[in-house]
């Protein structure tokens, strides 16, 4: 069953279009990641489901909530659901706490907005999610303003706050982010095992393809606000099939696993994102693609296959290995190995 | 925090050390004696002289000021060149319409500034919030002694509900308040005019906070989070801008004294300045700054109780 359906999601700023129809769907008990490069439009788009998009902002098209269109929703309404039966994580757990206010008041927001706790069962719920969340201490903790706990006991705060109502989907925006590497890995550990707990659906924003590929059953991948592919994160991962996501598999193997290539350069996608979020017309991505053929002016068609579907007039044949696998990708000046090779890679030009 | 209080009494004594300093030294750097102006041109010589010694004008400079110093610590003003009152009877009498004065302006101010600038926040980008924002420029956009008589021809000389000048005493209340409430209003508008804007600002960025936004991911309506969350945290800058306007509505009172025939510390402090009743002065100016030192600490010591991230640090 369906818990979160996004249907042709817009976000605009003033009529310019930041993110055009974004569609995904997110099974109860789902984990699906949302990967892209910064400006994509992944937090926007987690933010337009919440109903929390910023000044000027503005969302259109449809975000169901066990069919429910939060989009045409009230305000009245969208106040029930969020926090109780969606949630989010927010990025900067720096900013995202209240510096006036002691942490165990904060952490039981929701459930005295949502289930009327007094203050003293208040006061014991607190505890309690601060011990979900292995805060050391609990007790404690609850007494501390923020800026007395360090970066990633803050992230748990803010995680035991989004799961205190047990939500339906839970929304991560890139949740280690902002935290030491060190602590990144402990945090979406904990994140994994309160998500299998609480059984509600995730969709994980990050950058992280290992976490992905770790966490989660299905991939979307983002690029200029538009979803340029999706499936299983197995065969997403594995063999993508948009030359973006290549890139990204490309780049992030070679920092994880095979080290710089034999020039001594980490490949990188070529180009940029566009600083003014002003990306090309047609396909978003032609301009730094190496596939790019001149039908990309036009707004690339869905290409399904069976659960995979990828935005590309051009994509990378099916059957292709990752690109990672295959370090003769690196060096597109040599002959490739038969067949088309991988592509998005290469330095800069 | 005991430390840090007794730290900012230190800092606040020094202070007012090199401020009683200063004043002292302005002061007495003005040419004329005061001799010859209370005993008027026809005064001889020798009894301007005189008059210096028994003054103790003739005394050297720092002799003098260590004079004046001590007196101050000991609760002794002086008495005055002019009228021979003891000069600390007349301050607190002048304080007596004054502080009243200058705290009802405030309330006026406050009563005006926390919802025009609230709502501002709240309907920024709308056009009910440009026109609160545009009704805050025009009221300080109006000079205090205008709006003064504005209020004096509208509410004393058409309608009688207030007087438009004088004030009777505290030995009738009532009648005091009365005369004080379109002299508090004068100042008051304008004040809430200026405070309106900072409390805009500070709402605004409150709204905009990611905290505020964590509150409402939590089901918070918007003016739950901002009541919860925003209001405490918008209310330490704005405490600074309090303690600051305070100061200076000390200030727009000789003014507004003036317009509506208060016997306040302005009006006290232009007698004594017309008349070189220098002592007088001088003792008002350090009341001032006091005053101002005090408040300033105050500010500090309220953002630590406002603010737990200023705790424990010094």
């Amino acid at each position: 069953m369906t818990a979160l359906s996004v249907r042709g999601l817009d976000v605009r700023f003033h009529g310019q279009a930041l993110v055009t129809g974004v569609s995904f769907d997110v099974g109860a008990g789902e984990r699906v990641g949302l990967i892209g490069e910064s400006g994509s439009g992944k937090s926007l788009t987690a933010l337009a489901i919440m109903g929390l998009l910023g000044d000027g902002l503005a969302a259109h098209g449809h975000v169901l909530l066990d069919g429910e269109d939060l989009l045409e929703a009230p305000e009245r309404r969208l106040c029930q659901l969020r926090g109780d039966r969606i949630a989010m994580i927010f990025q900067e757990p720096a900013t995202a706490l209240n510096p006036t206010r002691r942490v165990g008041a904060q952490v039981v927001e929701a459930l005295r907005t949502h289930r009327g706790l007094r203050h003293r069962d208040a006061r014991r719920a607190a505890v309690e999610l601060l011990e979900r969340v292995e805060l050391p201490d609990p007790a404690r903790s609850a007494r501390l303003y923020p800026h007395e706990l360090s970066g990633g006991q803050r992230q748990r705060v803010v995680m035991a706050m989004a799961i205190s109502c047990c939500p339906r989907v839970l929304l991560a925006d890139e949740p280690t982010t902002a935290l030491d590497a060190t602590v990144q890995a402990k945090v979406i550990h904990l994140l994994d095992r309160l998500v299998d707990e609480q059984g509600c659906a995730l969709v994980l924003i990050t950058h992280d393809l290992a976490v992905v590929s770790q966490t989660c059953d299905r991939v979307v991948t983002m690029y200029g606000g538009h979803v340029v592919e999706s499936g299983p994160s197995a065969a997403v991962l594995d063999a993508p099939r948009h030359p973006y996501t290549a890139g990204l598999v490309a780049t992030a193997a070679a920092v994880t696993l095979d080290g710089p290539t034999p020039t001594g350069r980490l490949p990188s996608i070529p180009g940029s994102v566009p600083a003014d979020g002003r990306f090309p017309s047609g396909c978003p991505f032609r301009d730094r693609c190496e596939r790019a053929v001149p039908r990309c002016t036009e707004v690339p068609a869905d290409r399904r296959d069976g659960e995979r579907v990828v935005a590309c007039w051009n994509p990378v044949p099916a059957g292709a290995r990752a690109p990672a696998g295959e370090p003769g990708g690196e060096r597109p000046a040599e002959p490739g190995p038969p067949g088309p090779g991988p592509t998005g890679q290469g330095g800069p030009r | 925090m005991t430390s840090y209080l007794l730290r900012r009494l230190g800092t606040v004594l020094v202070t007012l050390v090199g401020a009683s300093i200063v004043v002292f030294s302005v002061l007495n750097v003005l040419p004329g004696s005061p001799a010859a102006v209370i005993l008027g041109q026809q005064a001889t010589p020798r009894a301007v002289r005189q008059l210096t010694a028994q003054l103790g004008l003739d005394k050297p400079l720092w002799r003098q000021y260590l004079d004046w110093a001590a007196g101050l610590l000991h609760g002794r003003l002086g008495v005055s060149y002019v009228s021979h009152v003891a000069i600390g009877q007349e301050i607190g009498q002048a304080l007596s319409v004054t502080g009243p004065l200058v705290g009802l302006a405030m309330l006026v101010g406050l009563a005006i500034a926390l919802p025009v600038g609230v709502g501002g926040a709240l309907r920024h980008g709308r056009p009910s919030g440009s026109l609160l924002g545009a009704v805050g420029q025009v009221g300080m956009a109006v000079p205090t002694v205008v709006g003064g008589l504005l209020l004096i021809v509208a509410f004393a000389l058409r309608t009688h509900l207030f007087p438009s000048g004088g004030f009777p005493g505290w030995s009738d209340p009532l009648q005091a308040l009365r005369s004080l409430v379109l002299p508090a209003v004068t100042l008051g508008v304008v004040e809430g005019a200026i405070l309106s804007r900072y409390v805009r600002a500070s709402v605004l960025e409150q709204l905009r906070s990611d905290y505020l936004r964590t509150a409402r991911a939590q089901g918070l309506r918007m003016g739950q989070a901002l009541r919860r969350h925003g209001l405490r945290n918008a209310a330490i800058p704005l405490v600074t801008v309090l303690g600051l306007e305070l100061a200076s509505l000390v200030v727009g009172a000789i003014v507004v004294e003036n317009v509506f025939d208060l016997p306040g510390i302005g009006t006290l402090l232009l007698d004594a300045v017309d008349n070189r009743d220098l002592l007088t002065v001088q003792d008002i100016a350090m009341l001032v700054a006091a005053t101002v030192l005090v408040l300033n600490a105050a500010v500090d010591i309220s953002y630590r109780l406002i603010d737990p991230r200023t705790r424990g640090r010094s």
